[in-house]
């Protein structure tokens, strides 16, 4: 059976990377500093998209992301391995979200794509490693849930999945339609296809089209596939008591900076054997180390 | 809303035990329970809970409430959420605490959703405090502070919930204490009936294979903790990490950015989201010290820290900064360990 798939994904800062230049001189984050990509886990999300669409001929991949404008660029990266069309959805007013605003915005979205058999995304984002918004997103949507699946198959109208749980592997069966949340030790995404980058390398939103020479506009307009989707608040009918700030039951209180309070330690050269050897001793005498 | 209601901790067992996430956020829970004057509750549901309440009493728990049915034990996350969600609406609790499990992190986003009341997950600490809205002015007491690192990291940020309830918060297994309070405190048991909470319907998906090993690897446990992170530089060096380990009778550990480059499993992670350890020594080998890695073992009696970088942020924690390459430096503390110890 073809199956509408939805992937859920997130551009994020690279918090895997913070340098020495992504930091202040003052200890505060230079957030700009920071690239920003593909939230790694929802890359294995759309890998098993991409095998479920191999093994379900005709099926659709929408990629559904929410973030700023330029938050597309993780569209284009979907079409380039194998997706079908995606959404931005953007407004100053789901600003400030926390899961549960996040959630909500992303189901209202969903909804209006239409029929979804299995919406796939990454078990967390890097950002801030909650792994909230799958589960919650299932919830709003009155679906059942798989979390921290390794791999995902849709047989004879039900889904079979392996996923991890503490200290070992277990198979279920869910019905569709589904949320699935995916695992980094699923299998990686697949390269980008150069045919497919040849293909939708002009693939716009309204908003980025807008930008571009008046010649790739025109092919923009006669070429449907190169149409991406770009939807605010408005266009989904979000309730706007429950989204961005507003609809965030969790707000912070405070954010500190990371300094770590010094204390007075020995410091020893490595390439000193004495000293060295004087730390083994001195570790024995007390015990700490037999 | 009504303030003087519980602290309710979803317990989660296995093989007839209480988990020992649940018990440490039981100890936690009684602690914060009796500063705000409330009573401590806990919620098992699942399959053969016969005498469970003997494990929790002694942790102070006032009341235990039970959801039994052949179907509840595997956890899956349907009839479960369902459960918590229908005693909630009833019992209105204050504050929520799960374990940051597999179940804990699937069923707390659920749950918090449906009564659309804040979650912070994988907290590093609780605390009770007050709160004044900085738009409103609007003055809050005693609420629930759910302090964790964010942003890779770089931040701790505290997360209130003034207005809604309950106040949840997932919790990692090591990172709260686990306390007897009193080996025959006595609370009450509710016996809660599984078709009154779960509708048949929910039960829909199904668990068809199951693999479940005993973990090999104890580093929870360990007095002696070496540990490598991205600067031992390859999986090939890592060895030396192994070796250093089995000389001294510890264990190996690892920073998220060593599991993640491949160096060594995800078992051995240390840190924010991993494990949480307190040794007595931690030799922290190649690791620049992200506060998500240093939640995990700050608290180790004496810290050594191996960099080539005399200024990594860990070196701040440590008792003593040796300052060279791990390959280097590793094997000298091999050869003088053998030579001096008896």
């Amino acid at each position: 059976m073809s199956l509408n798939i939805v992937v859920l994904a997130k551009q994020v800062p690279d918090t895997r990377n913070v340098g020495k230049d992504a930091m202040k001189a003052d200890g505060t984050i230079n957030r700009a500093a920071l690239p920003a990509i593909f939230n790694p886990e929802d890359l294995n999300a759309l890998e098993q998209a991409l095998q479920l669409k191999e093994q379900n001929p005709g099926s659709k991949i929408t990629l559904l992301t929410m973030g700023l404008p330029r938050a597309a660029e993780m569209i284009r990266e979907s079409l380039y391995r194998g997706g079908d069309t995606g959404i931005v959805l953007t407004d100053r007013a789901l600003a400030g979200a926390d899961t549960l605003a996040t959630s909500y915005a992303l189901a209202t979205a969903i909804r209006h794509i239409g029929k979804v058999d299995i919406i796939l995304g990454g078990r967390q984002a890097i950002d801030g490693d909650t792994a909230q918004v799958g589960p919650q997103v299932a919830e709003k949507l009155g679906m059942p849930q798989v979390t921290y699946a390794e791999s995902v198959k849709v047989e004879g109208g039900k889904a079979v999945i392996k996923r991890r749980i503490e200290r070992g592997f277990e198979t279920v069966e869910a019905p569709l339609p589904l949320v699935v949340t995916v695992n980094g030790t699923a299998d990686a995404c697949r390269p980008r296809n150069a045919r497919l980058v040849q293909k939708f390398k002009y693939a716009a939103t309204p908003s980025e089209k807008a930008k571009l020479d008046e010649k790739v506009q025109q092919l923009v307009d006669s070429r449907s596939y190169l149409q991406l989707g770009e939807w605010s608040a408005a266009d989904i009918k979000a309730d706007p008591e429950q989204i961005g700030l507003k609809g965030s039951p969790t707000k912070v209180k405070t954010v500190v900076n990371v300094v770590f309070q010094a204390k007075e330690a020995k410091r020893l050269d490595g390439a000193d054997e004495a000293q060295l050897e004087g730390l083994v001793k001195e570790l024995i005498a007390d015990h700490i180390i037999g | 809303m009504e303030d003087k209601n519980n602290l309710v901790v979803y317990c989660e067992y296995d093989e007839g035990r209480v988990a020992d996430v649940s018990l440490e956020l039981l100890t936690k829970g009684r602690a914060l329970a009796s500063q705000l004057g409330i009573k401590l509750e806990a919620l098992v549901i699942g399959d053969k809970l016969d005498g469970i309440e003997n494990q929790l009493f002694p942790y102070g728990v006032d009341v235990v409430y039970k959801v039994q049915d052949g179907r509840l034990y595997p956890y899956t996350s349907l009839p479960h959420s369902q459960a918590v969600i229908n005693l909630f609406k009833e019992i209105e609790p204050r504050i929520c605490f799960m374990g940051a499990t597999t179940i804990g992190r699937d069923l707390g986003p659920r749950v918090s959703s449906c009564l659309h009341s804040g979650l912070t997950a994988d907290c590093t600490a609780l605390e009770i405090g007050d709160h004044t809205d900085p738009i409103s002015k609007k003055e809050y007491k005693d609420l629930l502070y759910q302090i964790r690192p964010a942003f890779g990291g770089n931040i701790v940020a505290t997360i209130v919930n003034p207005e809604h309830r309950p106040q949840m918060a997932t919790v990692r297994e090591g990172v709260m204490k686990k306390e007897i309070l009193d080996p025959n405190y006595k609370g009450v048991v509710v016996d809660l009936d599984p078709k009154k909470y779960i509708d048949e319907a929910s039960y829909v998906v199904k668990i068809i294979d199951r693999e479940v090993e005993k973990s090999k690897i104890n580093i929870k446990n360990s007095p002696i903790i070496v540990a490598g992170g991205y600067g031992v530089g390859s999986k090939e060096n890592f060895k030396l990490i192994y070796e250093l380990a089995e000389t001294l009778g510890g264990e190996v550990g690892a920073s998220r950015a060593a599991v993640d480059a491949g160096f060594t499993e995800h078992e051995r992670q240390i840190g924010q989201t991993g494990v949480t350890v307190r040794p007595k020594l931690y030799i922290a080998c190649g690791i620049s010290g992200q506060i998500q890695h240093v939640a995990g073992m700050q608290d180790s009696s004496i810290i050594v820290s191996i960099n080539s970088d005399p200024n990594a942020p860990i070196n701040n924690i440590a008792d003593y900064v040796i300052t060279g390459n791990v390959e280097d430096v590793i094997p000298r503390l091999i050869k003088y360990y053998k030579k001096n110890s008896k």
